[in-house]
């Protein structure tokens, strides 16, 4: 009895050791990422402390025309779209089988769930109330018939499956063997619990601008706000891991095999592929769209401009490179392209919920300095555990690396 | 039988047959033997911009009482604020000036309501429209959706409220009237049950038929609003929107709410269903 107090006392203190050792720093402090990232987060955390003693008000240039700013428009309708790689690829992976995808799905479910993590946190920064934020989990009244409810539910749920995709990854770094072939024996439950809330979700943030009718300018309200919120996710998701995978590969090269190198070329090509024909797909639905409400006359104006630079520029442009460049398989044009389309959803989420919103109201938006730091800060805050992670846990390489005994 | 008594009788039947429309129009909105919703009915051909319900507004909830002396405040087309929950207008229109009184249009089914996730925004039983602080977790999805832009939200406050018109709520409770309707010097505002007013609007037209557009502002408008507005020139003219539908507003996201459960039901077996599938088709090709 005594003894094995003492030794699971003993295997406590070692998992604690191991803990403190991994929780310092790896790697060289000034590296020019730290330089810039380390004071945005310091004034960041300092205007955060503002923002709550002082209101909203203090640090952001909301107004009554515009209660959702930047921190709804970009943190969390952009952020969320961002982290739909992870419900694409594991669905690729877990549903379909299509296993040549499997090396890339670890980095982004840990991308796909930091992003919740962190656009559910930059969230409880723009709650004017943020203490009564529980009140529709534990039913304080709940708003059933509320989009916005719906969501909050969703977010919540899909943080937790996203958790339990990765936990194999925790269990593998803390060598809790068992714990990890139970956790892995759940994935495809938890997998097909994940897309199931994801798609939901993500059409969720769409239909939240149903009500927007109104306010929102006739180019970008539809009734099929859900539907091209659903679609635009996929090649959104798509090209962050794209755009993700191609820093990590450089960055963190000494994580990753020479042959998983070779592969991750391959898969980009694959990639490519997934994201233009969802491009064609939405484009298709938004041209459709755009025939049926007979919003001709509209791109006569400034508006009409402003659209087609977000849907031929940014979005009909870069599928035509992803095509192009799955075709010639030349990598180049493929990373262009998956930037293009990031800036096409920026765009796109913005003008839904900012920029076309209330256009025909004389009151006028545009972000704080504090508010795009905060941004910054959310963003940068979010890379540092990430980075945490991947340089401690096996999620680049496959096998856990040499850990102290 | 002259004139009027004969102009009399017909009001007496258009307003009957308006109890039947108001009563059919009702069925759609709630549903059969629900407590009647109260209101107010506007008659902007009545108010002379007096002020005095901006004055009665803020006293009764203890907001800073404007002094309606000055013709400053009337320079300019105000919107509601935190602090004050009603203002006049002055339009000049082709008909002269016109006075508006804005507020809270307290809607029939409103988007306020139907958008706020925790129940904060809530329709009484009564028909007032009103915010629960113990509740509301500062969201703000509520001002998105309004589409009369009401409910203003308290962006200097650590303890930030939304605030609006609540048709004086507790005061109805007591019995009482309204504040504003009860300071009004002109009658230009009426409370009473939304038949009534529709009734009183529509005999206040057919009577006075060249003193009136034939429209009654809110009896469809954003599914239809508790609060009525009369007036002699077209509403677009007077700062209102008339370009608002009259669908309901959860009837924009009904759609979506129905297919949630769908999607939550038949995803997973179809998403398991494709596993096995192809899982093994690559079983076969080993
Ligand atoms: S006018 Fe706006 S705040 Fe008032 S009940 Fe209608 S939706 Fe709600
Ligand atoms: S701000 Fe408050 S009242 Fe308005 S929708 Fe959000 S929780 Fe509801």
């Amino acid at each position: 009895m005594m003894a094995s107090t003492t030794q699971s006392l003993e295997r406590q203190r070692s998992l604690w050791e191991f803990l403190r050792e991994e929780l310092r720093p790896k790697g060289p402090l000034l590296t020019p990422f730290n330089i810039i990232s380390i004071p945005v987060i310091l004034v960041g955390l300092v205007l955060v402390v503002i923002r709550f003693a002082r209101g909203l008000g203090s640090v952001t240039n909301l107004n009554q025309a515009y209660p959702w700013g930047l921190w709804i428009g970009f943190d969390v309708m952009t952020g969320v779209a961002f982290a739909g790689g992870a419900y694409i690829i594991t669905f690729t992976v877990h549903v379909l089988h299509a296993e040549k995808y499997h090396p890339i799905v670890r980095a982004t479910v840990l991308n796909g769930f930091l992003s919740y993590l962190f656009y559910a946190g930059a969230l409880t920064l723009d709650l004017g109330r943020p203490w009564h934020i529980i009140n529709p989990i534990i039913g304080n009244k709940f708003g059933y018939n509320s989009i916005l409810f719906l969501v909050a539910w969703h977010f919540l749920l899909y943080m937790a499956s996203e958790f339990l995709e990765f936990s194999p990854v925790v269990a593998e770094w803390l060598n809790l063997e068992a714990a990890r072939r139970f956790l892995n024996r759940m994935t495809l439950g938890v997998v097909i619990f994940g897309v199931t809330l994801s798609s939901l979700h993500q059409s969720g943030l769409g239909a939240l601008f149903l009500f927007s009718k109104p306010k929102l300018h006739p180019l970008w309200y539809t009734e099929f706000l859900p539907v091209l919120f659903l679609v635009s996710s996929i090649f959104a998701g798509i090209s962050m891991i794209i755009f993700e995978g191609t820093i990590s590969h450089r960055v963190f090269a000494d994580q990753i095999d020479p042959e998983h190198h070779h592969t991750f070329e391959d898969i980009v090509f694959g990639l490519a592929k997934g994201a233009a024909v969802s491009m064609y797909v939405y484009l298709f639905v938004k041209f459709v769209i755009f025939v049926h409400g007979q919003h001709w006359d509209y791109l006569g104006t400034k508006w009409g401009a402003w659209f087609l630079v977000e849907v031929l520029i940014f979005t009909l442009v870069p599928c035509a490179l992803f095509t192009h460049g799955h075709r010639e398989r030349r990598m180049g044009l493929i990373r262009w392209a998956a930037v293009m389309t990031l800036v096409g959803i920026i765009l796109n989420r913005l003008n839904v919920s900012m920029i076309a919103f209330n256009w025909n109201n004389p009151a006028t938006y545009v972000p704080s300095i504090p508010e795009i730091w905060i941004t910054f800060m959310v963003v940068f805050c979010e890379i540092w555990v990430f980075r945490w992670v991947v340089l401690r846990m096996p999620v680049l390489r496959e096998k856990p690396g040499p850990r102290p005994a | 039988m002259d004139r009027r008594e004969f102009l009399g009788l017909a009001g007496a039947a258009t307003a009957l047959a308006a109890t039947g429309t108001a009563a059919a129009s009702g069925s759609t909105g709630t549903s059969a033997g629900a407590p009647e919703f109260v209101g107010i009915l506007v008659d902007t051909t009545r108010c002379i911009g007096c002020r005095q319900c901006e004055v009665a507004c803020a006293e009764a909830h203890g907001l800073p009482v404007p002094d309606p002396r000055t013709d400053e405040a009337l320079a300019e087309h105000r919107d509601t604020t935190t602090t004050q929950w009603t203002v006049v207008n002055r339009f000049d229109t082709d008909r002269g000036e016109v006075f508006v009184k804005k507020q809270c249009m307290h809607c029939g089914q409103p988007a306020c309501a139907a958008a706020c996730p925790t129940n904060a925004m809530e329709k009484t039983h009564e028909g007032p429209i009103i915010w629960h602080g113990d509740r509301c977790m500062g969201c703000r999805y509520c001002m998105v959706a309004c589409p009369f832009d009401i409910p203003k939200f308290e962006y200097m406050s650590p303890n930030p409220r939304i605030q609006k018109c609540i048709m004086c709520h507790d005061r109805l409770q007591e019995g009482k009237l309204p504040a504003c309707v009860e300071a009004c010097p002109m009658d230009a505002l009426t409370f009473g049950t939304k038949r009534e007013l529709m009734e009183e609007a529509r005999t206040r037209i057919y009577n006075h038929p060249d003193d009136y557009v034939h429209h009654i502002y809110g009896e469809f408008e954003a599914g239809g609003t508790d609060w009525l507005y009369l007036a002699a020139v077209p509403f677009d003219q007077i700062g209102f929107r008339t370009d608002l539908g009259s669908d309901t507003y959860p009837d924009y996201t009904r759609e979506f709410l129905y297919a949630v459960p769908l999607v939550f039901l038949g995803f997973p077996p179809l998403l398991y269903g494709l596993s096995e599938l192809t899982r093994r088709r690559e079983g076969g090709e080993e």
